[in-house]
This record gives C-alpha cells, structure tokens and sequence, in this order.
C-alpha cells in the first residue's frame, strides 16, 4: 500500500535541506513505528520517495512524500491519526496536514508535477516598484539567463516557465526583512525555474527575502489538481484510486 | 533578554549549511532564565557537526537543566561566512536553543578535546563580546570555564580562562553552580570578579590560573605556586567512583543537519587501563569503570526508541574489553531483530580472531571494510609503546576478516614514536603486505590500507619526556614508506600532512608564555586551524619569532627527570615516578601488563582516590590480559612501587 503525505515546513526549520528533511522523515517514521517496507539487499532503506526538493531556507505550504506500507501490516494503520502521530516526532515547524492513500501506477511526484506556487518576498521594494518589475517581465518574450551545468556555462530562456506572477502587496509585519511580496506560479518541467533565478532575471536583479512554497500543481487534461485533494486527510483505499 | 534570532534569520541564507544554526534538535531544551537561575553556554570551539555529539557536554547539558538552580544553552563556533556577516552587523556570539547572546550568560564554558582549537575558543569569548585576556575581564563579564582532555595541561591557555576543571564532570559541575549562584545572587559587584574565583579553587578538580605565580629561571621553568593560602597547592582531577550513578545522556540530541557521529551514542566504560604509553586519554581517566550490561541495554533499547536511528555505538577506549561483551552485543541484535535493522559499531576493534568474532556477530550484512589499530611496525616498536600485539594477532584477525567476508582491512599506525628507526617504520609496509597476501585466498583484490599519523607526545603520559619528530623527519618517514609500497599491489598508505604536529607540540606540553603566540595567531585570522585547509604553520612560525619562543626547545627536546613540567601543579591521579619508570620500562622495550586483570603497579590512580575499578568480571576477556594469548603476569617483569595493592572487582 502506497500513501502520499502532505507537510508544511515553516519557521527556523526553513534553513534545513532537502536531505536534513529526508533523515527527519526516516527517524520520525521508525520512531512512530509505521510498517514501512524496507528494500531488499546489502544495505535496507526504508521505500520512502520524496518530491521535489525544496531549496534550503525556503518555507512550504505543501510538501509531499510517498510511503510504502508493508503489507498486511500497513492496511491496519489508523490513517485518520496519522497526521497526528507523526508530527510530534518531526522538529518543530514542520506539520502534517494530510494523508491519502494513492493507486502504485499514479506518477511519482517529481513527474506529475509540473507547476509550483509561490509567494516571494523581495527586501527593499515598494509594492509599486514590484508591480512595474513585474510587468516588464511578464511583457517580454524572453528571459534569457546563463545558468552552470556540468561546470559548463549554458544559455537558456526561462520565460517559457514563467506561467503567472501576481503582486499581493507590502510585506507582513513578521517578515525578516520589509518589502513587498509577490505571487509566482513557475513550471517544473521541462526544467524548474527557480524563485532565485527569477529574481536575478528582473532588471535590475532583486534580492531573495521569505520565500515559501504554497501549492505543487498536477495537470491533467487540462485541469489543475493538487497531489492531494486540498481539504483531504485520510480516506479509505477504495476512494483513493477513483479518480 | 533579546534573541538576536530577527537580525540573524536574514542572514542565514547567504551562509552555508545555515542548518547549524537553528538548534530545534529533538532532545534540546527551552530553559526559564530566571535571576535565581545560573545560565551556562555551554561551548565547543569547533563547528557544529563536529561539537554537536560531543558527549561530555551533552552529559552536563542534561545535568544542569534538571537542576532547580541552572539552565545551559550550547553555542558552537560559526564559520568564517557567518563570522564575517556577524562582525560586519555586530551581532555577538549567541546561543542555539533561545539565540540568545553568550554575554547574557553567567559562565561559557567550553570543551577541549584539540588543541588547535585554541585559536577558536579566542575567537568565540571575543564574539561573545568579552575580553579575551581573564584579567581585563569585569563583573558583568561571564566567567570563562574549560574542562576536556586538554586542560591537563591548560598553561598555554592559562591567561585567557577564568578557571578550568579536571576529570569527570558528572560531580563538580554542580558545586560550581553553587558558588556562581551565590556570586550572581550577591550582585557581582565591583572587584566581586576575584572573590567567586578564589572561592571556586576550593572545589576540588577546579584550577584558577590567577591564583597562581608562575617562575622562571632563564628559559627553566621553577614552579607554578598558588598565591594565597588557602589555595591548593596542587589540583587534583575529579572522578567519578561509579557511573551507574549517571545514565546521561538520558536523551541524547538529535540534530536535523548531518554531524559526525550521527547515531545513537551509549558509553560502556570510561578509563582504560592497557597502558598503550602514547596514549593520554587511556592514562588521565583511569581507573576503567564499567556500566552495569543491564543499564547498558536500557540505555540502548530507550535511545534508538526515543530517537528512531538505526545505529548504535557502544563508546569506550577500547569498547572489545567489557566485560561479557559478547552477550552484550548478542542480546542486542537480537532484542531489535523484529523491528527496523540495527546496526551496531564498536568506534575500536581488537586486534585479534576474537575481535573479529565479535565485528561478524554485529555486522550480518554489508561486510566491507574493517579497522584495527597496531600502531607500530615491529614488535620491537610495539614493546616500546606498550601495545603488545604479536604479528600472529594481527594476521590471525586479518585472516578472520577476509574468511568471514570483509575485503577491505584499515590498519593505524604512528610514526615517530620513541627509539623508532626507519626498520620500525618500514616494518609497517611489511606488515601490510603480508595483510594483503593472506586476503589472496580469500578474494581476488584484496585492500590494505595502512593510515599512518605523526606522533605528538602529551603530558600525564610516559612519553611526556619523549622530544617529538620534527616535521622534516616525519615527512622523511612517510616518503620512505611511500616508495617502498609503491610497487605494492593492493597496499595503499594514507596520511595526514604532518604540518601541524609542531604547533600541537607546543600547544600539549608547552608552558603560559605561549599564550602569546596564541594570541598572535588568532589576532591574524588564524582560526579553525584543526581544518587542513585553513591550517597555517607559517603563521605559527611567525608569531613564535615575533615573542621569541623557540619551538626546538618546547617541542624537540627531550624532558630529564628533574624538570618542573608545565603541568606538575596538576593531578591525574598518576604517580610521576611510575611514568618515570614506564618511560625507562618503554626504552628497555619492557611492556606492562593490564592491570584490571593482574596486580596493581600502583599508577595512583585508584589508591590515590580511595576508588577502584569497577569491572563485572574479575577474569581478562579471551586471550589474556592484552587480549593477545600472552601471559604477560608471568613473562613481564611488573615494577610494584611498594604499596598495597588494590582488589580488582566489584
């Protein structure tokens, strides 16, 4: 039985790694003592399949994993308190807040993905600043940016993936740094546009504040989805697969 | 007080593994600071990954929290980015559990395990905002406390801390808290700052440097004396008779970031008494106190329970000695066989069959590389140091090794010990060789790698007399056995750049007027210096001409036996005639028998303290008392210094 989870990382514990998170979701699961099913061979891994990384310092309203169960062990596992069972043994600041269980053939969640959300504030601009930065951007046709691959300076164009950026207005009173924020919905594929070579790319370039991821984006024949239905925690297996 | 948390959080994106910096740690505490209440910061003058698992200061984080009368926070050393970004905005040192800044502490205290992390305990007490000389520090400063192997010798760092504790810190940390409370509830008022100090070199195991007048006569040393009274004389370690009585730490922090160590951590026994001669930390924690198996197992089974790792490490100096080892680590894999894989791992293996027995027992899959240590070439070579492994010990381990699996084999040598010739050293290369032709029966490329270290001498040892290689001649030494194995298939050597074995030297046996170079260094941005990469010996040299120490003379020179040494003034328990006489054992290639398991010779570590080693079998474990099929009760002459020798047991 495979189950997807949702998690929001928030707070002081932004400043951990997509790793950091990978070690504290293993430790959690043992110690909340899930039947996880563990690989064959020399050296045995928990099946645990992560998303898409999340960039160090980054908050998120929406992170997902994958889980397999053992079976039969993992029919018997109490979804509905899962959310609850798991969070205490996660540091602080990271909270689940969903789990479903989903069908093995569903695409894992680096494919299915394809558009994220985000909210980005950026230190030093006033909301009226932010709005004509924006529009530049969304009004040209290309962003061409150099970006390292294999120690290689390429070229490439991230317009393409930039789908729609928003300005919500000045930066809230808790913010590290003041300024305004706004709303990027950025691809993932055919290759991600980072929130920080967006942000190189205005003219001039703008510093990285808050950064937070609030929605990942599946689309199917059109139409957006998240990988678990927004207000979803459990539900039975039978549910799950129908889609 | 104000957490300095708003003006740090925007700059942890620009540093890197920012992930240091943030604590949240399962395990970690938030304290109620309270004026009632002594704050602690407690310190290792390294990074984070390095400091986190240290164990001393994890033991005394949880023993202050459960005091009524204290709360402890730990800071570690920030990196270079951070530091930068920290002094560019004035943002001090600050604390990981509440962020709070380390000047709003009472004491901050530090760990010291290296000495060339001198530099980096300078750099944290003036980003913590106080002066770093103890004598221009005022009231409202915090005292600046160290404790740790390496303040056995604390003179080079004697100017620049308040006081320094010896031995086991179980005990006496609360008895400080006591003291400081009273000062901090007095109101640290003017010229107070002398007062708590005098007050503190009561405690026994407590050194204040101040209190003391250092002579010289030219380059001599005369004698360290205390300047009052009612100061002792001579300072005396603390030890803890029975560490049952400290099941810590009960809850072990687990970081969210990678750290060294990353595992469960459970201490068996504490103190080693195989008498290896070049081995400081096996001579200053003696006697050998063993946890109760039972409370081993709690420990074990609660832990990987509390923290959902995977692995646990059974910590000692020589973790193979416990008593019923074997049933110990039977009952463990065993007891977590229907849950999550296990692992087990000894930090140090026995050279021997039995050694390997018990590595087999633990490790049923991934059976890769092994490690032992011989740290000698010869048997000469390991009669001089005092490690009596016979080359059969060793092949019979390999030959263990490769029939049960493993392919890889990790040997440990030191080079430039006492009376080595390049035989000795070559007898390392030999050693490996032969390593690699036993692993040809078993698989078809055998590895051998043999990891070989520049001996650095350090005091409360028999080798405190012993003038070190110098650097040229360690280097010398190395090449030697790198062309030699050149040709050696399957034998591959690994060292480290003997560059900093000089400057260790200087630092483990050298005297207060040292603390200058110190100083100088860390003036000149030489932090971090136990970083290969940031390891600077040029600015050693430098400094150490500019104030005229002559590092021949700290490092080089061989010690008489009438000297006044730096550290005379302070106690491990050990007698300086039985090291004398270990010495003189050691260059008449004498060994000396584990005394656990044969007659007391007296060290003065258990007789001098009333204590006794606490050990559940009164029988060595197999192979005899160096675990090696020797008898050495009989075969070695044993030097008694003409007291009444102590029962071994309990």
């Amino acid at each position: 039985m495979r189950i997807r989870v949702r998690y929001s990382k928030l707070g002081k514990i932004r400043f951990s790694s997509h790793r950091d998170m990978a070690r504290c979701w293993e430790r959690a699961l043992r110690r909340a003592e899930v039947p996880v099913s563990i690989t064959e061979g020399f050296s045995p891994r928990p099946k645990v399949h992560f998303g898409l990384a999340l960039s160090t310092s980054h908050e998120s309203l929406g992170e997902y994993l994958d889980i397999d169960l053992q079976e039969p062990e993992g029919s018997s596992v109490d979804l509905g308190t899962l959310p609850e069972r798991l969070t205490p043994f996660l540091p602080q600041g990271v909270v689940v807040e969903a789990v479903s269980v989903i069908e093995r053939s569903e695409l894992s969640l680096q494919e299915a993905v394809t558009v994220c959300t985000w909210s980005i504030e950026v230190p030093g601009v006033s909301p009226e600043q932010l709005e004509i930065d924006v529009r530049t951007m969304l009004d040209a046709t290309t962003l061409p940016v150099i970006r390292e691959r294999k120690g290689k300076k390429v070229n490439d164009d991230i317009r393409s993936g930039i789908i729609d950026l928003r300005v919500i207005g000045a930066t809230p009173s808790d913010a590290p740094e003041q300024g305004a924020v706004f709303e990027a919905e950025l691809a993932t594929q055919p290759r991600s546009v980072r929130p920080a070579e967006l942000l190189a790319a205005f003219d001039p370039p703008r510093n990285e504040g808050r950064v937070r991821r609030t929605h990942q984006w599946i689309i199917t024949d059109g139409a957006r989805r998240e990988p678990i239905p927004a207000h979803a925690t459990a539900r039975a297996p039978a549910q799950a697969g129908a889609r | 007080m104000n957490d300095v948390w708003p003006q740090l959080e925007p700059l942890l994106s620009k540093v890197a593994k920012p992930a240091r910096y943030i604590g949240l740690e399962d395990g970690a505490r938030t304290p109620h600071h309270a004026a009632d209440k002594v704050a602690w910061l407690l310190s290792y003058p390294d990074t984070y990954e390095i400091g986190l698992p240290n164990q001393g200061l994890q033991i005394l984080y949880e023993i202050l929290n459960e005091n009524p009368h204290a709360v402890a926070e730990r800071a570690y050393a920030p990196w270079t980015d951070l530091e930068g970004l920290l002094r560019d905005r004035n943002i001090p040192l600050f604390s990981l559990d509440t962020h709070r800044p380390a000047s709003a502490f009472d004491l901050i205290g530090f760990n010291l395990s290296a000495e060339l992390t001198y530099t980096n305990l300078l750099n944290m007490v003036d980003l913590a905002g106080v002066p770093v000389r103890s004598a221009e520090r005022r009231p409202e400063h915090p005292l600046i406390v160290a404790g740790g192997h390496c303040t056995y010798n604390p003179e080079p760092i004697a100017d620049f801390l308040d006081f320094v504790v010896l031995g086991d810190g179980e005990e006496v940390i609360t008895e400080i808290n006591e003291v400081v409370r009273d000062w901090k509830m007095s109101g640290r008022t003017e010229g107070s700052r002398e007062n708590v100090l005098r007050e503190l070199s009561h405690i026994v195991g407590v050194y204040v440097p101040s209190m003391y007048d250092v002579t010289y006569e030219g380059a001599d040393l005369l004698a360290v004396t205390p300047r009052y009274s009612d100061v002792p004389e001579r300072v005396e370690k603390r030890t803890v008779a029975d560490l049952a009585e400290f099941p810590y730490p009960k809850t072990q922090l687990v970081p969210i970031t990678e750290v060294v160590h990353d595992r469960l951590n459970v201490e068996v026994f504490r103190g080693c008494t195989r008498g290896c001669r070049f081995c400081q930390a096996g001579m200053i924690t003696r006697p050998v106190r063993e946890r109760p198996a039972e409370q081993v197992r709690t420990m074990v089974e609660e832990g990987l329970r509390r923290t959902g790792y995977d692995e646990v490490a059974l910590t000692s100096l020589s973790t193979a000695d416990f008593s019923g080892i074997e049933k110990l680590v039977g009952d463990i894999v065993t007891s977590t066989d229907d849950g999550p894989p296990v692992s087990v791992s000894l930090p140090s293996l026995r050279v021997d069959a039995f050694g390997v027995g018990i590595a087999t027992q633990i490790q049923r899959a991934r059976r890769t590389g092994l490690t032992f240590a011989p740290e000698a070439g010869t048997w000469r070579m390991r009669q001089v140091i005092n490690k009596l492994i016979r080359e059969e010990d060793l092949y019979s381990a390999v030959e263990a090794a490769y029939s049960n699996g493993w392919r890889r084999v990790k040997l440990y040598f030191l080079t430039g010990l006492p009376t080595e010739t390049d035989e000795d050293t070559l007898g390392i290369a030999e050693l490996a060789r032969n390593c690699v032709e036993l692993g040809k029966a078993h698989t078809k490329s055998p590895s051998v790698t043999a990891s070989v270290g520049g001996f650095v001498p350090k005091p409360f040892t028999p080798f405190q007399w012993f003038g070190q290689n110098t650097v040229e001649e360690l280097r010398r030494k190395i090449n030697l056995l790198r062309d030699d194995t050149r040709k050696s298939h399957g034998v591959q050597v690994k060292w480290h750049d003997p560059k900093a074995t000089l400057v260790e030297g200087i630092m483990s046996r050298g005297d207060r007027r040292v603390g200058v170079v110190i100083e100088e260094v860390w003036r000149q941005g030489g932090t971090f210096q136990e970083w290969n990469e940031r390891f600077d010996l040029d600015l050693w040299t430098n400094a150490m001409a500019a104030h005229g120490i002559d590092p021949d003379w700290y490092a080089y020179r061989h010690r008489t036996e009438h000297e006044v040494l730096p550290w005379d003034h302070l106690s491990a328990g050990l007698h300086k005639d039985f090291l004398w006489q270990d010495w003189r054992d050691s260059l008449a290639e004498v060994g000396l028998p584990d005394c656990r398991w044969t007659p007391c010779y007296d060290c003065g570590a258990c007789t001098g303290y009333s204590i006794e080693h606490i050990v559940a079998s009164a029988t060595p474990p197999a192979g005899g008392s160096q675990g090696t099929g020797q008898d050495l009760g009989r075969s070695v002459p044993v030097t008694l210094l003409g007291r009444a020798p102590v029962v071994v047991g309990s």
